[in-house]
């Protein structure tokens, strides 16, 4: 379904407001230099206007449906004042999914929810959690007026006005904004305001989405990427050479809208805690450190390595050619040393052979990335004990 | 205050078990009425009060904390005490900087047989603590999102315009790698005008790429430890090379290893102030740099802008442009300003400005959007654990998985004390932040106070010593603190 509302910034700003008053409006947000999504009431909304929620977010707005740290289950033990020995334990699952508006996030972010979907809503297990949060949130992008000179895209099959994931996707034209309405919950979103009706502003807005996609420059081809690089896997000297300058600082994963990892952990005391889920990062030691001791991944070039091959590698030969990239360009923008993704697909595929995706068989690409060998010179295990473990591939 | 004068308060006492826990005990043994408000825990010296314990208590809430040790000259391993002092006061100052009030912390010594002082400074701290009343919590602090937005005026001209001595650098540069040396850290061209990526140069085509000006700013230090044992050289800027200095200090690196190739520095740009002043999301085209302007194209627009506003805070006030140690400078230094009287960038200038509850609230604020990435431990030359940093142990488990603002907090408090005395001002904890938090303030509080009290800055004298890992016995600059 698709059909074409037209609004200028006041209607605009009104229908968000209405929205607030009934559920919790997430909006980019200037704080400082960054901007960041936050929860905005209908006052907050109106005074701000639309075109102050435009800018495009400097963290990923994955946390509406993906939270940095959440409880999974809380749990308190009783003992009982007579007899101590009987204990009685009450769980409690606090996980609360509050109807959600995510306004202002560009197609990118919007596409990363599918890409996250497939591990967490399509895979053998359902997250709840994460699915109940999902189908209480509603996506409302805008197509991008601009693209930065770390946007790509269209390297991993999307546009700057690519509908994908989003129920709305609104344009800003001359006078105003024309509201795509792409799905039910999009529909849904929109019943009773007063917007007025857009189809014939259609010819504006191809023109801006083409305008803008055109500000990119041409990307190379990726269609064999997923061979190439699980090609390149064992090529240990390319990768350390490649992250030379890597920090493994991992402000690249947490910035990125697709990065799905997490690690559970038990916080509190034994009679009185919670069982947290909280984001994790393969850019670290601790995300392979076994509780002997020994890390599989001792060093910055494999644990690049898994960045790079699991967005372009594994998850296209697990998810029918799909890259689990969506081009933000987030960590490229943000690295404190400039460490360039799109430079490290192109150099890793250049000189390989590669067959197509659907061609690669998969078996093997799949050992290799559950069980990445240690070199035989890798440094001693740190002692420290390792945090217990939970991931998704 | 005992239980039945009032409601207790949170006090947290850290005993010497020689000295004041015995001196707690004769208190009690001698029947002396005090107040009950104060936890005690046993450690086995003043000089094992990780200033950790003491920030982790006030951060969960205690109302006060109270260490106790032997007098100086009487610790029970001759020394410990005396560290402790150094290490309590610097403590002591840093707290308002967060905005904790420092009177909630207090260090003080009693003997064992003192059970009388005891009692008088367990009535003393109490009672001041109940004159504070509760500490403020986290939790009902207005959070404050306001920033330091001052730009300071720099001491010295700052340009941008490309180097006279850049091939004489690069000439340098092959010639070490022609002896034998198996590369260089430098910086290259980033992937726009405006991005410098540091380069590992081993080949002379790769120091042809060799870039030298204002988007240099990535301190390379931070990649000297995890070539130890190799030959390498390092390109350094005069803040970078404190890095260099204070890491051969310390013995991490050695100087044997290392080639120090410097060149006077003309001042680097904050990327955020020229990113702010381009139409958002216009790609960069071109950058020229002439003199002190920098004119970028961009998105079809050219904006011209001079250092004067977009160059980095640290870089205004800097005195050492030219590097402290180095085997090749290449050309002339540039002339060092006087140190100016207020050394502060404006984070702390701005904190200064505040009282101690909006402290608490802006960094309540700040850390809001914290997403614990850790880039500011990862681009710290001087954290130097890398892989095994305290904070990622769950066991002592100082930071908890949990994303509140007292978590994320914490973490920098850890990344500050464990700079203190050792970081060099630098600001790559700042500029590597995604989120822009200005968190080099805390580092800042510590370096003025140890400034002040052992007038010692990090990063200047290889032959230091840190002036925590030494003592006096008759502390000149630090005032006894009595309770009794």
């Amino acid at each position: 379904m698709s059909s074409l509302l037209f609004a200028t910034p006041a209607e605009l700003t009104a229908w968000l407001a209405g929205l607030a008053s009934g559920q919790r409006v997430l909006v980019p947000c200037q704080e400082g230099p960054s901007v960041v999504y936050r929860p905005r009431t209908a006052e907050q909304l109106s005074a701000a206007g639309v075109n102050a929620l435009l800018r495009r977010s400097t963290s990923s707005p994955k946390q509406a449906v993906l939270p940095q740290c959440e409880t999974l289950v809380a749990f308190k033990s009783v003992k009982d004042e007579q007899d101590p020995s009987k204990v009685t334990t009450t769980v409690e699952n606090p996980c609360k999914a509050e109807p959600t508006v995510l306004f202002g996030c560009r197609p990118c972010d919007a596409r990363g929810f599918v890409v996250l979907d497939r591990p967490y809503l399509h895979g053998p297990f359902k997250d709840p959690y994460y699915g109940a949060r999902r189908e209480a949130t509603t996506i409302v992008t805008q197509a991008c007026p601009s693209v930065f000179a770390t946007c790509f895209c269209h390297w991993v099959g999307s546009h700057p006005a690519d509908g994908e994931g989003s129920d709305i996707l609104f344009t800003a034209v001359e006078g105003g904004f024309v509201l795509d309405i792409l799905t039910e919950k999009g529909k849904a979103l929109v019943e009773g305001a007063a917007f007025a009706d857009g189809s014939d502003k259609a010819e504006a807005v191809a023109a801006a989405h083409k305008a803008t996609a055109e500000a990119l420059a041409p990307a190379p081809n990726l269609s064999e990427a997923a061979a190439k690089i699980a090609a390149r896997f064992t090529d240990t000297a390319f990768w350390t050479r490649e992250t030379v300058k890597c920090l493994s600082c991992g402000a690249c994963t947490y910035l990125c809208p697709t990065c799905q990892c997490f690690t559970i952990t038990d916080e509190g005391s034994q009679l009185n805690g919670r069982r947290l889920r909280s984001w994790d990062s393969c850019m670290t030691p601790l995300f392979t450190l076994e509780t002997s001791g020994h890390n599989p991944r001792p060093d910055k070039s494999q644990r690049m390595r898994n960045r790079v091959s699991h967005k372009f590698s594994f998850y296209p030969e697990r998810y029918d050619g799909f890259f689990s990239c969506v081009g933000c360009g987030r960590c490229v923008i943000s690295c404190p040393v400039s460490l360039d993704i799109r430079h490290m697909v192109t150099a890793a595929m250049e000189g390989m052979e590669g067959k197509k995706p659907a061609e690669a068989p998969a078996a093997p690409a799949e050992k290799t990335a559950e069980t990445p060998k240690a070199p035989a010179d890798a440094p001693a295990a740190p002692k420290t004990p390792a945090k217990s473990k939970s991931k998704k591939r | 205050m005992s239980v039945l004068a009032g409601k207790e308060l949170r006090i947290v006492g850290f005993l010497c078990n020689w000295c004041s826990y015995g001196g707690a005990d004769t208190a009690g043994t001698a029947r002396a009425v005090q107040p009950t408000d104060l936890r005690i825990i046993r450690v086995p010296c003043s000089g094992r009060v990780n200033p950790l314990f003491v920030l982790k208590a006030l951060m969960n809430g205690a109302d006060g904390v109270l260490v106790s040790g032997c007098h100086p000259r009487d610790c029970h391993y001759s020394s410990g005490n005396f560290y402790a002092r150094r290490r309590l006061e610097l403590l002591k100052q840093f707290l308002p900087v967060i905005g904790i009030d420092p009177e909630r912390f207090e260090y003080t010594w009693v003997s064992a047989s003192e059970g009388q002082r005891w009692k008088d400074v367990v009535t003393n701290f109490t009672a001041r603590i109940h004159a504070l009343g509760p500490a403020p919590r986290w939790e009902d602090v207005p959070a404050r999102y306001d920033m330091p937005v001052e730009l300071l005026e720099s001491l010295r001209p700052l340009g941008c315009g490309e180097h006279p001595a850049l091939p004489e650098l690069k000439q340098a540069i092959k010639d070490a790698l022609a002896q034998g040396l198996e590369g260089v850290l430098g910086w290259k061209k980033g992937f726009d005008a405006i991005h410098a990526e540091p380069v590992f140069m081993t080949t002379p085509e790769e120091v042809d790429s060799l870039i030298w000006g204002p988007f240099n700013v990535q301190n390379l230090a931070v990649f000297l430890p995890q070539y130890k044992g190799r030959k390498i050289g390092v390109v350094v800027k005069g803040c970078d090379s404190k890095g260099v200095v204070e890491l051969l200090s310390e013995g991490l690196i050695s100087r044997d290893e290392v080639q120090i190739f410097g060149m006077g520095c003309n001042g680097t740009v904050n990327l955020s102030r020229i990113l702010a002043k381009l139409p958002e999301g216009a790609a960069i085209e071109s950058c020229a740099c002439r003199g002190n302007k920098i004119t970028v194209t961009a998105g079809g627009q050219t904006i011209e802008m001079t250092m004067a506003e977009v160059a980095q805070d640290k870089c205004r006030l800097c005195t050492k442009p030219n590097a402290v140690i180095s085997d090749a400078f290449a050309g002339t230094p540039t002339t060092e300003p006087e140190a100016p009287q207020d050394g502060r960038l404006p984070g702390l200038r701005f904190l200064d400005s505040l009282s101690l509850e909006e402290r608490m609230g802006f960094w309540k604020g700040q850390m809001e959007r914290c997403i614990a990435c850790h880039a500011c431990r990862g681009a710290c030359p001087m954290c130097v654990c890398r892989d095994h940093c305290v904070s990622d142990s769950r066991d002592p488990e100082w930071v908890t998985q949990e994303d509140t603002v007292q978590q994320k907090l914490f973490f920098q408090l850890i990344h500050a004390q464990h700079l203190a005395g050792r970081c060099t001002g630098c600001t790559e904890c700042e500029r590597a932040c995604p989120m822009d938090i200005p968190v080099f303030a805390l580092k800042q509080q510590f370096g003025r106070t140890i400034q002040k009290i052992f007038s010692y800055g990090a990063g200047l004298d290889v032959n230091a010593t840190p002036p925590l890992l030494t003592y006096q016995v008759e502390e000149t600059t630090i005032k006894e603190r009595d309770l009794a």
